[in-house]
């Protein structure tokens, strides 16, 4: 059971009571990491983010300026740019790779494990900076990419170094790291019902028609588990986007993700109550997707249950 | 383009051999097709990689315009330097890097399994909610909780100190293991515990003694991620580790990375590989917990 659909059995769930005290000291260090490091910092935020903040003096309440502020702020509107692009190409992407292996991979395929492993690494690595230096290397001006471009005659130019380009490269970054996702579509996989392939087989159906009436309806809920959970992990991304610019977000502030933008503003320039105020408009957004997900998949989403 | 008989989930995965005689040119023809596409694929999404260690062992001016994964010569300079080319050997940084991925582990560990067990095992006045915010905590973006926090650790003097890193663990903060344990005890037969209790056995106890020794594969999940996600974090150490005797390997390599300027890129990539490897041992003796945890729990 996923987290969502945990979220969604909540509501159902009946009252207790008993074991209050034994429970107090089992959730202790819980309930202080939720007070002091999680829930309680995030209202502090809330608090920060209408007032003007530097670390050295006490912060001044300022009302809605920092929300005001954003309205002008042109390298905001591009950040922002820059991250929906980033996340509305990536994730379908990265989605569709994930399902296309899941599918090939599921079907008593010899030597399952290995390509499992070998599809599923590049998602464990791809976040490190390791990776996102050899990514700046790889689509450099000299890098390897334009020398196999260069066997078939195109001359590339340099990826990283160009405003136009430098974006794609951490869109291929991010497809790059789809194992996660393959692997969950796998274990979805399994949990279809073999009768079901078996009475559509029976009924003449081939085999894109069994992948379109048996496969997508029957994994749409883990689709749309992978899609939310993509989409809020694709928002936060920062440590490609940092490496591969330099901290900069450049060429031309075209790789300015949206955290890198948060993290110049509040831990370059301590611009700490205008970075809380980021933050919040960066939950608002991911709450807008979620939220949207959530109302779309009623629409293509099959619950068995 | 298969038998319709081998069109199952993966089912079938475990014994391959399971095919229809009548049919079995054909398919062995379209398997070896998609082994061939399987195959390439690996390659294009490993060559990357593959290139990176390769290069590592090639002198630097052999490094660019060489596409291939030929190795001509064997030369371990690359690393020699690298190790040698910061204010500390690299092996200081990856000491640090040890040092805060064992301390969230067994932060994540202990904490993690002892409100799991609350969650899982206990009643208590309002337990929903609290199991609702539980969830709700899991997908907070860090963004909204690292200034104030920030602003909370520079006023006790934490920063520059692993501590910022370590301490959120040990108070359960990582709630998807709380998620991820919680769904594992569940599925723990509730009779074990009864039988204790009637023994006398107390909630600490049966904890202790039944539920941890049982919950193993999650706390083997708990370390393996925890491992993984710890080293390769890049956003709080930056933040909280500024002076460069306190870098991770993760923090060292970048500062490597932005002082080389593009000249040393064989010791960049030497210590490139240096800080994959951990990555990649622990994938290949976790790899089992890896899965698990992801069927479990749908992953993260």
């Amino acid at each position: 059971m996923s987290v969502v659909s945990e979220l969604r059995d909540l509501k159902n769930a009946g009252k207790s009571r008993g074991d209050g005290k034994a429970a107090f000291w089992f959730l202790l260090p819980w309930f202080i990491g939720l007070f002091a490091v999680t829930a309680g910092p995030m209202l502090v935020s809330l608090g920060l983010s209408f007032t003007k903040y530097n670390l050295l003096q006490a912060p001044q309440f300022n009302g809605l300026e920092n929300f005001k502020r954003m309205l002008g702020d042109e390298r905001l509107l591009h950040s922002l740019g820059v991250t929906f692009l980033y996340v509305i190409v990536s994730v379908p992407l990265q989605l569709a790779f994930a399902l296309a292996l899941a599918v090939l991979l599921d079907r008593g395929v010899k030597g399952l494990s290995f390509y499992r492993s070998v599809y599923y690494l590049p998602s464990l690595i791809g976040g490190s900076v390791a990776i996102a230096v050899l990514w700046r290397v790889v689509f450099g001006a000299d890098g390897i990419f334009n020398q196999f471009l260069g066997i078939f005659g195109i001359h590339g130019q340099g990826w990283i170094s160009s405003p136009n380009t430098a974006i794609w490269t951490l869109i291929a970054l991010n497809v790059w790291t789809f194992g996660a996702p393959m692997v969950i579509f796998l274990a979805g996989l399994r949990q279809i019902p073999v009768s079901l392939y078996e009475a559509a087989s029976m009924d003449g159906a081939g085999k894109w028609r069994q992948f379109r009436s048996v496969t997508l309806p029957m994994l749409s809920p883990i689709i749309f588990f992978n899609l939310v959970l993509q989409i809020i992990h694709s928002f936060q991304s920062f440590t490609q986007a940092f490496v591969v610019s330099g901290g900069t977000g450049g060429p031309a502030d075209s790789t300015l993700l949206f955290s890198l933008y948060l993290y110049q503003r509040g831990f370059r320039n301590f611009d700490m109550g205008y970075a809380s105020a980021l933050a919040w408009l960066l939950v608002l957004i991911i709450g807008a997707f979620t939220a949207v997900n959530f109302w779309a998949s009623k629409y293509w989403v099959f619950y068995d249950d | 383009m298969t038998d319709l008989s081998t069109a199952t989930p993966v089912a079938t995965a475990k014994k391959p051999a399971q095919k229809k005689m009548k049919t079995s040119v054909f398919f062995s023809w379209s398997s070896t097709f998609k082994h061939a596409v399987l195959i390439l694929g690996a390659l294009i999404m490993l060559y990357p990689v593959l290139w990176m260690v390769v290069s590592s062992l090639r002198p630097n001016d052999a490094i660019f315009g060489d596409p291939t994964l030929v190795l001509r010569t064997f030369k371990v300079d690359n690393y020699v330097n690298g190790w040698n080319a910061l204010t500390q050997p690299f092996g200081h940084y990856l000491i640090n890097s040890v040092i805060v991925v064992i301390g969230c582990i067994v932060g994540n560990l202990v904490a993690c399994s002892l409100a799991a067990y609350a969650f899982s095992r206990l009643n208590f006045r309002g337990k929903r909610w609290w199991f609702g915010i539980m969830l709700v905590t899991i997908m907070i973006p860090i963004h909204v909780i690292i200034v104030p926090q920030y602003i909370m650790f520079s006023k006790i003097g934490w920063v520059n100190t692993f501590l910022p890193l370590i301490v959120p663990k040990l108070l359960a903060t990582d709630a998807f293991f709380v998620f991820l344990m919680v769904q594992f005890i569940r599925g723990i037969p509730r009779e074990l515990d009864e039988a204790a209790r009637i023994d006398g056995a107390g909630h600490f106890r049966i904890f202790t003694q039944i539920i941890l020794p049982l919950m193993v594969p999650a706390l083997g999940t708990t370390t393996v991620f925890t491992f993984i996600w710890t080293w390769n974090d890049f956003f709080s150490q930056l933040i909280y580790l500024t002076k460069p005797e306190n870098y991770t390997s993760s923090l060292a390599l970048r500062s490597f990375v932005d002082a080389q300027s593009a000249t040393d890129w064989g010791a960049v990539f030497a210590m490139s590989v240096i800080s994959l490897v951990p990555v990649f041992l622990v994938f290949l003796f976790g790899q089992r917990f890896l899965l698990k945890g992801i069927a479990t729990t749908g992953g993260k």
